[in-house]
């Protein structure tokens, strides 16, 4: 099961590397991580993601994380009403012939969506929207033929 | 003030009386201020050694532990010790000089990414980027490494940070947001603690490192007494209450008593007080303790619930808990019974070894214990030496045991020993050593001779590698694969050195030896020649259930 987690960080160097190695020295995975600063300058907040069935882990990953003296505050969104974006930057073909029916698809998801860049033969579309919604546009644009896809990991608030 | 005067005057503000450490190119500023200094400085041999030196320290005397290395291969020296205070929560803040500031990053002359190489094993760590951050650090450090759960902070400091000049500001409050340790118990934990422990009839405390590390061995001794709970320890734990108590079962786990395995494994209730159910106390976790109802009590958040599902675990510092619990406590088990079945496994199974023609080392230590009365402070290496330490002395109170319990650290006793003497020099230290492990930091006896640190080892000399011969006979068909060792002649190397060499081959030779050695004013070196096949018994195969003992007699 995906929890989301949101942590509040010193904005300062060496941080992140405190945050990936207490995962990777623990032996838990990360499914996404974003990060940005705050209107507090000093301070940064990150949403990871993380994948467990078991309690018992995710307990210790928040618990370990609560632990650097860097973390500020730990919050398990995935117990509260949490609203999630995440943002998706595709790079599909757009040849004549299929022009038609990527356009069709974008209409389907009109209010998440973006067509940013139209060239002869491909495309540049942005997809704002749930993680789960970014990966049914995905699956639904990739039989005409994905080029490059980049995700930035999901950013939630409660 | 320059850099280097800041980093003096903030360490002699936190109470630094003592540094032990090396020189080298990035600390060269610092050491010209050090000259001058009133902060006495023990040079040792080796930079492990000086991490260790700072973790005996501490251990011995609750103080924080200093010690001091030059950027590059001096750093990396030092991570073994720092490693081995983290894993047992020892407050250790370690100064690691860096190339310059607009060096790193360059692959300069002896560079290496220390605050890196170090973010798994410290507390928290800091590269100093700017002379004005450094007495502000400072402080940080030595907060965070000596309250909530100690550990070791290590301050990087470019070498011409420490040439800068500013203005000194010594700040007077310390103010960490991510960094707040619950000290108190949550009220409402402690009352149903109160209720479970009334209607306990098979009561176990089980006692770790951290009553040692909060102090809270009197508030221990009131509370087993009070309830007439009996009391077993981790190898952490030793000393933290009497070894000489009735209601004391004496080390739990892999190497520990046949009766504490038992009380655990039999026990209605577990009261763990600072104590983190490592794999070397819990053998198999699913047979562990399963009629039990576990009280956790600890500091740190992470460590309840991490191995062994916690029924009521209350967050803080064992002193205050213990003494709020007694408070609470108003209604006491009736334990008669228990403590008879516990008495019965001890006059069953009792802690025992057979004589034989060549000295035995439990001999060794128990003789140690009493030609010391019980008052000397005991380091050990790592292997059979820890195990018959910590078996064999009678530990009655708290420092008195310092053995690199988490990380199992050979090399760690000799170079404790001497940190421990700096900080107690009116005690006798004896390091307990294997003739293996000794060699790890031998050049330490430079050291003591040099600074008149006069610490007594006493090598338990098997001429093997003793606890991984004794897995290799029982587990791996007698196969000893590069287990065997050829030795120097200690008593010579030790007069190479200026310091005494004694040597016992027979039993009636202990005793005179150990008697030499206290009455001897000068480090000394015994060589104690001992049983080559002697194993740590009673012992439990790693990954059995704590109570399907082997070799109940050695």
């Amino acid at each position: 099961m995906k929890h989301t987690i949101a942590v509040l960080v010193e904005n300062k160097f060496g941080v992140l590397a405190r945050i990936s190695g207490l995962f990777s020295a623990r032996g838990f995975n990360i499914s996404s991580l974003a990060v940005g600063e705050t209107q507090d300058p000093s301070v940064s907040r990150m949403t990871i993601v993380v994948d467990t069935s078991e309690a018992r882990i995710l307990e210790q990953i928040i618990k370990q994380l609560r632990k650097l003296i860097d973390t500020i505050s730990v919050v398990d969104l995935t117990k509260k009403d949490f609203v999630e974006r995440e943002l998706a930057l595709i790079k599909v073909n757009y040849e004549k012939s299929i022009q038609k029916k990527v356009k069709a698809i974008l209409n389907k998801h009109k209010n998440t969506t973006r067509l940013i860049r139209e060239a002869r033969n491909e495309a540049i579309i942005e997809i704002c929207a749930t993680s789960e919604e970014v990966a049914v546009f995905v699956s639904n644009l990739s039989p005409y033929g994905i080029r490059e896809l980049m995700r930035t990991g999901k950013v939630a608030i409660a | 003030m320059k850099g280097a005067q800041i980093l003096l005057e903030c360490l002699k503000r936190e109470g630094v009386q003592v540094m032990f450490g090396y020189p080298g190119g990035a600390v060269l500023p610092l050491f010209d201020v050090l000259h001058d200094s009133s902060i006495r400085f023990i040079l040792t041999r080796h930079e492990q050694a000086a991490a260790h030196a700072a973790d005996g320290y501490a251990r011995a005397t609750g103080k924080v532990g200093v010690c001091v290395a030059t950027s590059g291969p001096g750093a990396t020296n030092l991570t073994t010790g720092i490693a081995t205070s983290f894993m047992d929560s020892i407050p250790v803040v370690a100064i690691t000089g860096q190339v310059k500031t607009h060096l790193i990053g360059n692959d300069a002359f002896q560079e290496a990414d220390v605050t890196g190489i170090t973010r798994p094993i410290t507390k928290h760590n800091y590269l100093v980027k700017n002379v004005g951050d450094l007495a502000h650090i400072v402080r940080e450090a030595f907060h965070i490494a000596s309250t909530g759960r100690p550990g070791p902070v290590l301050i990087d400091i470019p070498v011409d940070i420490q040439t800068h000049d500013t203005e000194f500001n010594w700040p007077e409050e310390v103010e960490v947001r991510g960094y707040k340790p619950t000290y108190f118990g949550h009220p409402g934990q402690i009352k149903k603690a109160a209720k479970l422990i009334a209607k306990a009839k098979k009561p176990l405390i089980y006692a770790g490192g951290g009553v040692i590390i909060s102090g809270a061995h009197a508030e221990l001794k009131a509370l087993a007494e009070k309830l007439c709970v009996p009391v077993t320890m981790t190898l952490m734990g030793l000393g933290c209450f009497p070894s000489t108590h009735s209601l004391c079962l004496g080390m739990l786990g892999m190497h520990g008593t046949a009766f504490a395995n038992y009380a655990i494994m039999n026990a209605d209730l577990v009261i763990a007080i600072g104590a983190r159910f490592d794999d070397r106390v819990t053998g198999r976790l699913d047979a562990f303790a399963p009629y039990a109802k576990i009280i956790h009590i600890d500091i740190d958040p992470s460590s309840i619930s991490k191995n062994v599902k916690v029924d009521i675990p209350i967050v803080g510092d064992a002193k205050y808990i213990l003494a709020q619990l007694l408070e609470e406590l108003d209604k006491k088990p009736d334990t008669r019974e228990w403590l008879s079945a516990i008495e019965q496994w001890k006059t069953k199974h009792p802690l025992v070894y057979r004589e034989g023609i060549k000295i035995k080392p439990q001999y060794v230590v128990e003789q140690i214990y009493e030609l010391t009365k019980g008052e000397a402070i005991i380091t050990t290496e790592v292997g059979q030496n820890q195990m018959w330490a910590a078996q064999w002395y009678k530990y009655n109170k708290p420092r008195r045991f310092l053995s690199s319990g988490g990380l199992g650290t050979m090399g760690y006793g000799f170079p404790a020993a001497i940190g421990a003497k700096v900080g107690c020099p009116e005690m006798h230290v004896f390091d307990i050593a294997g003739d293996g492990s000794i060699q790890m930091n031998i050049q330490e006896l430079s050291t003591a001779v040099t600074h008149k640190i006069y610490v007594k080892v006493a090598i338990l000399n098997n001429c093997y590698l003793g606890m991984v011969r004794q897995w290799q006979e029982l587990f791996y068909k007698r196969r000893y694969s590069y287990t065997g060792l050829c030795n120097p002649d200690f008593v010579k190397l030790a007069e190479s050195y200026g310091a005494v060499g004694l040597r016992a081959t027979k039993k009636e030779e202990v005793r005179p030896t150990i008697q030499k050695a206290l009455s001897t004013n000068n480090v000394v070196i015994m060589d104690f020649q001992i049983e080559p096949e002697e194993n740590v018994f009673p012992m439990v195969p790693a990954g059995e259930a704590i109570d399907r003992m082997i070799g109940g007699m050695a």
